[in-house]
């Protein structure tokens, strides 16, 4: 299962970050201090893997900001990879050519697309068509603020 | 301002956002902060009730300042709430809340667990998801309580929408990774394995997943998973790209379902049913197959979610273990990758190479790929590439080819990044005494080890290299001679000088005729480096110069010089000087006899586990290191201490063992004042004898005896015939000293090391002999301070008949010619008993085993029975003995029959054995 996944700036500013395992706020802290340090000291063209204690440690730049996600020791790291990958595009599909302002602005939302992405740390659907069909629903929800919720439906 | 702001975006938060990114200083920024809290307060606060979309707006903020790192202590109620809101937005924003925010607070839970509830009565699919994402992301224990009865009903409902029917199987998921006590599954179980046909892929994956997990825990339950993945699996295999729509990425057929199918194969063994099991090999055939065609884009996902789905089925190829073609194949696959230009599969590849190394059909076809390997060590510029290699390397090393690869590892070792070479110095050392065929090449290889790395070189490691140089005749003299000259380099490790000086000390007569290494050039070349050492370095050194006093009279007046002098006699620290005193008197009173007893050369070491390999494991973790079968298990971990007493023979030899004590804490006075005043109980009464673990070692031969919060005492024994040997080992738990320690036998008494350092352990061997047979056993009373008060114990030791048995091999025709000479009344002994522990056939043939006779197959007509044979060894006589033991499943009853050609041996070999079952 995934344990975490972190977003965060070449200047090593926390955007996003997502506990999948419950912990406290000082290993919490921890964590993101350590995986910032060292994911941003990496030298351009490594691999995208790294150990980190009992962790696969998977991680990929996307212009200004790095993905990265913390897996156990038995997950495919080829495929973390490519959830961060389908994360982006869901980003990219909802806000259009998504940059970090827009997650900085739009956090609330940025985590609303993971929770339709992903759920307890395991992938809930692989289908990108579906998670935008669900999160337009939503945002229809939200433009009409007083429909019911059956009248969505028909989107869902 | 946002550069997008979709959906009702909320104003004042994107203003407030802009603030804060306005803020040219963290004190600014703090202060902008402030300056929110207290307003979201105050509203909070104000007597003007708060529609839903202030409230979803001031929680927003609330989140946001939380997520750039500041504490929040309020609008959890706010937010629960919004939870109970029936507009989507708001309900939605609560939710996020108190997934990100929420802490044990019961009360809260209480009521966002009632929210909840209502949320998965709705029966509306958003609603449900955002209760089921809730529960998920907080998982605690309350909500598993409240709702896990529920959600495996909502999960395998008819009715429930796909969307739901995949976040509740993820939250089950959850939830049993949590709490698995609260998630009863029994009753769902055969309807959850189902969902693996469902019609709709998201729901196979999620349901997947949460199989997996449920597999791992009861892999007996989950049994009827396996034909289901491999039909899915072969179905998703052999489908055309198109066929699965979305769920296709980058022309990869569903790879995160294959993944994971490939995945909750690896809980099971192949397949027994010819046909599923020849399904699943075209199935992994076809995705080996497909690596080698051409890719159907130039997009790097593509690669990547093809290759993901190759590794898992190389993983679970590795795992079933049984294909040998297909180990062979996925092996070259692999060693493709090895010298592919993406750096991703070159570690991917060397990584699951280590997993292929420790398989029998694989091992050499990985060997195959040595130099490749060699090359990454030396080439790759990504050092967790390299690590990879390392760890492939180590793996991969037998006999053959230790050498050269233990020589590549050193040369790697000169330039290796830091943060691995501690690791890389413990493998070297691993390696090099697991397959040292000369010594010599084994002490050349750590010396040059301390000379790399030495800042790398644990204490275990230069501990082993003298444990094993002590223990080998052989290769005494040469360790000697590459010391020293080791030692002659102007600067060297200070590690070199503790295992020189401890050589030297030991073994220097062993160079000493040669005039280049004469034992005051010794004496001198130690001495070079007194001063440049730390204070246990020193130390080691000062009980090296006593040693050469004893091994060389010629320089003793120039050692003693060095002895009396200041530096030495009133050294500050209080090790050094009470050495140096010690040992100027020693030599200037006891006579050459006492001396060369005192000094003694050191008693081998009794074997165990290698204390180097048992930090890597440390280190790595468990399940990380392929077994390391040459190394024999002690009861005991680290004994620095070893003092060999002998039963047999009174005058105890006190040899000479501080040398590699460098650590003795300085004896903590503090403790002894307090315990003055305590009462002291210290009424040496007759002790009650422990024989509780007594019957635990009728049918093994270490374990531990005997443990109070003081001293656990600890046995391995060996007997061969009539002749036994007994290690004790006396554990102190706390971490204070045990003084005036003493242990003596209702037999012999004999002397031990009195002190037992805080935390530290001592051995004790005791020599056995069987003069005739007997049925009580020996009772060990010990005796020691610990603070102030005296403690007496009594330990029953577990010396038994039935230990100097040899099993004894012996046809059908001769067990029963010679149970009939054994026919006498007296002889036989036969009780027939209840079982106490579960009846279990592997383990009554161990406990026989362990009992120490000869197990005969196809002796007795009934299968179940279990017939043995053997003979006990006294020092008079041989007495043979049959046994026959009949278990009753039905009754849970056994019946055990014993003949030997004396009743007293008959008796007591019943009463022994019987009370194992």
């Amino acid at each position: 299962m995934m344990r975490f996944m972190l977003l965060f700036s070449r200047q090593g500013k926390l955007r996003l970050q997502k506990w999948f395992t419950s912990m406290s706020d000082r290993e919490k802290k921890k964590i993101i201090r350590d995986m910032t340090t060292m994911v941003l000291a990496r030298q351009p063209r490594s691999c995208n893997f790294m150990q980190w204690k009992d962790l696969k440690i998977v991680y990929k730049r996307y212009a200004s900001l790095y993905f990265c996600l913390g897996v156990e020791s038995q997950e495919n790291e080829l495929l973390a990879l490519e959830i961060i990958h389908r994360y982006v595009e869901l980003l990219d599909k909802y806000f259009g050519n998504v940059c970090e302002l827009d997650i900085i602005f739009n956090f609330e939302k940025a985590y609303f697309i993971l929770d339709e992405f992903l759920m307890g740390g395991e992938i809930q659907e692989t289908s990108k068509q579906i998670v935008n069909r669900s999160i337009e629903a939503s945002d229809m929800l939200q433009e009409d603020d007083s429909s019911e919720w059956y009248e969505v439906e028909l989107f869902g | 301002m946002p550069a997008v702001s979709k959906g009702d975006g909320m104003r004042g938060l994107a203003v407030f956002i802009s603030d804060i990114r306005n803020c040219k200083s963290k004190e600014a920024e703090i202060k902008r902060i402030n300056k929110e809290l207290a307003n979201i307060r105050s509203k909070f606060k104000g007597d003007k009730a708060l529609d839903g979309y202030s409230k979803k707006k001031y929680v927003c903020k609330l989140l946001f300042i939380f997520l750039l790192g500041h504490d929040i202590d309020f609008g959890h109620m706010e937010a629960v709430n919004l939870l109970s809101s029936n507009k989507y937005t708001e309900k939605q924003i609560g939710y996020l809340f108190i997934s990100v925010l929420v802490n044990s607070n019961s009360d809260l839970i209480r009521l966002i667990n009632n929210a909840i509830k209502n949320d998965l009565a709705s029966r509306n699919p958003t609603f449900m998801n955002l209760a089921l994402h809730c529960i998920a992301n907080v998982g605690s224990r309350e909500m598993a309580e409240a709702f896990a009865s529920e959600i495996p009903r909502i999960l395998v409902a008819g009715d429930t929408m796909d969307s739901v029917k995949q976040s509740a199987a993820l939250c089950l998921l959850r939830l049993n990774r949590t709490s698995p006590d609260l998630v009863p599954m029994g009753e769902w179980t055969a309807r959850v394995v189902h969902l693996l046909n469902d019609q709709h892929l998201g729901v196979v994956t999620a349901a997947t997943s949460l199989i997996t997990t449920l597999a791992q825990k009861n892999p007996d339950d989950f049994k009827t998973s396996v034909s289901l993945a491999v039909a899915r699996l072969s179905r998703i295999v052999t489908s055309a790209s198109i066929d699965l729509q979305d769920y296709t990425y980058y022309f990869v057929a569903a790879p995160w379902l294959s993944v994971k199918l490939l995945r909750l194969l690896q809980c099971y063994p192949p397949p027994e049913d010819a046909a599923l099991r020849s399904r699943l090999t075209e199935c992994l055939e076809t995705i080996l197959n497909k690596a080698q065609e051409p890719p159907k884009s130039k997009k790097v996902q593509h690669s990547n979610a093809k290759n993901a789905v190759l590794f898992e089925a190389i993983a679970l190829i590795i795992h079933h273990d049984s294909e040998p073609t297909l180990l062979v194949r996925a092996c070259n696959q692999l060693g493709q990758f090895l010298q592919h230009r993406e750096t991703n599969l070159r570690y991917l590849a060397l990584e699951s190479m280590c997993t292929l190394a420790s398989s029998e059909f694989s091992h050499e076809a990985v060997k195959t790929h040595m130099e490749t390997v060699i090359n990454a060590l030396k080439t790759e510029r990504d050092v967790s590439v390299r690590q990879r290699a390392v760890d492939l390397l180590y793996a991969m090393c037998d006999r053959s080819n230790a050498k050269q690869i233990v020589a590549e590892m050193l040369s790697y070792l000169e330039t290796a990044d830091y943060s691995i070479r501690e690791e890389i110095v413990l493998k070297v050392a691993i390696l090099a005494e697991k397959y040292a065929v000369d010594y010599t090449w084994y002490v050349d290889t750590i010396l040059n080890l301390i000379r790399i790395a030495g800042d790398y070189v644990s204490e275990e490691v230069w501990y082993r290299v003298i444990q094993i140089v002590i223990n080998r005749d052989d290769v005494q003299g040469y360790a000697a001679k590459t010391v020293f000259e080791a030692l002659q380099a102007p600067a060297c490790h200070e590690n070199l000088v503790k295992v020189g000086g401890y050589i030297l000390g030991e073994f220097g007569n062993l160079i000493a005729g040669d005039s280049r290494s004469s034992p005051l050039v010794q004496f001198n070349l130690l001495h070079s480096k007194f001063h440049l050492c730390s204070v246990p370095t020193r130390a080691l050194l000062l009980s090296a110069y006593i040693k050469f006093i004893n091994l060389f009279p010629e320089v003793k007046a120039t050692i003693q010089d060095v002895l009396r002098s200041d530096s030495q006699l009133r050294n500050a620290d209080v090790e050094l000087q009470q050495r140096a005193v010690e040992y100027l008197r020693l030599s200037c009173i006891a006579s050459t006899d006492i001396l060369a007893t005192v000094l003694e050369e050191m008693p081998p070491f009794p074997e165990r586990e290698s204390s180097i390999l048992a930090k890597l494991k440390k280190k790595k973790g468990p399940g990380k290191l392929p077994d390391m079968d040459d190394s024999r298990r002690s009861v005991n971990g680290n004994t620095e201490h070893s003092e060999n007493t002998d039963t047999t023979n009174k005058s105890s030899t006190h040899s000479f063992t501080d040398v590699l004590n460098l650590n003795s804490a300085p004896s903590s006075g503090a403790n002894l004042l307090i315990d003055v005043f305590s009462e002291s109980s210290a009424s040496p009464a007759a002790t009650e004898v422990s024989e509780e673990n007594f019957p635990r070692f009728v049918c093994k031969n270490n374990g531990v005896i005997y443990e109070n919060q003081l001293l656990q005492i600890g046995l391995k024994s060996e007997y061969r015939q009539n002749l036994g040997r007994m290690y004790v080992f006396y554990g102190n738990k706390t971490s204070t000293q045990f003084l005036s320690f003493s242990s003596s036998l209702n037999v012999h008494p004999k002397a031990v090391d009195p002190v037992i350092e805080g935390g530290a352990q001592m051995q004790q061997i005791l020599n056995i002999e069987c003069v005739s047979d007997f049925s009580d056993a020996p009772v060990l009373n010990i005796q020691f301070r610990y603070g102030g008060a005296l403690q007496n114990i009594a330990v029953k030791l577990p010396v038994m008949l039935n230990k100097f048995f040899q099993p004894t091999e012996m046809t059908s025709q001769d067990f029963f010619q010679r149970w009939k000479q054994l026919g006498a009344p007296q002889q036989e002994v036969q009780k027939i008993f209840k079982a106490k522990h579960p009846m279990d056939t592997e383990v009554a043939k161990a406990k026989i085993l362990g009992f120490g006779v000869a197990l005969l197959d196809g002796v007795d007509p009934n299968p179940a029975n279990f017939v043995g044979a053997g003979v006990v060894h006294t020092k008079t006589t041989q007495v043979g003995c049959l046994l026959r033991l009949e278990p009753n499943m039905q009754a849970q009853m056994y019946r055990l029959t014993l003949r030997t050609s004396r009743d007293s041996v008959s008796q007591r070999l019943c009463e022994l054995l019987s009370e194992q079952f």
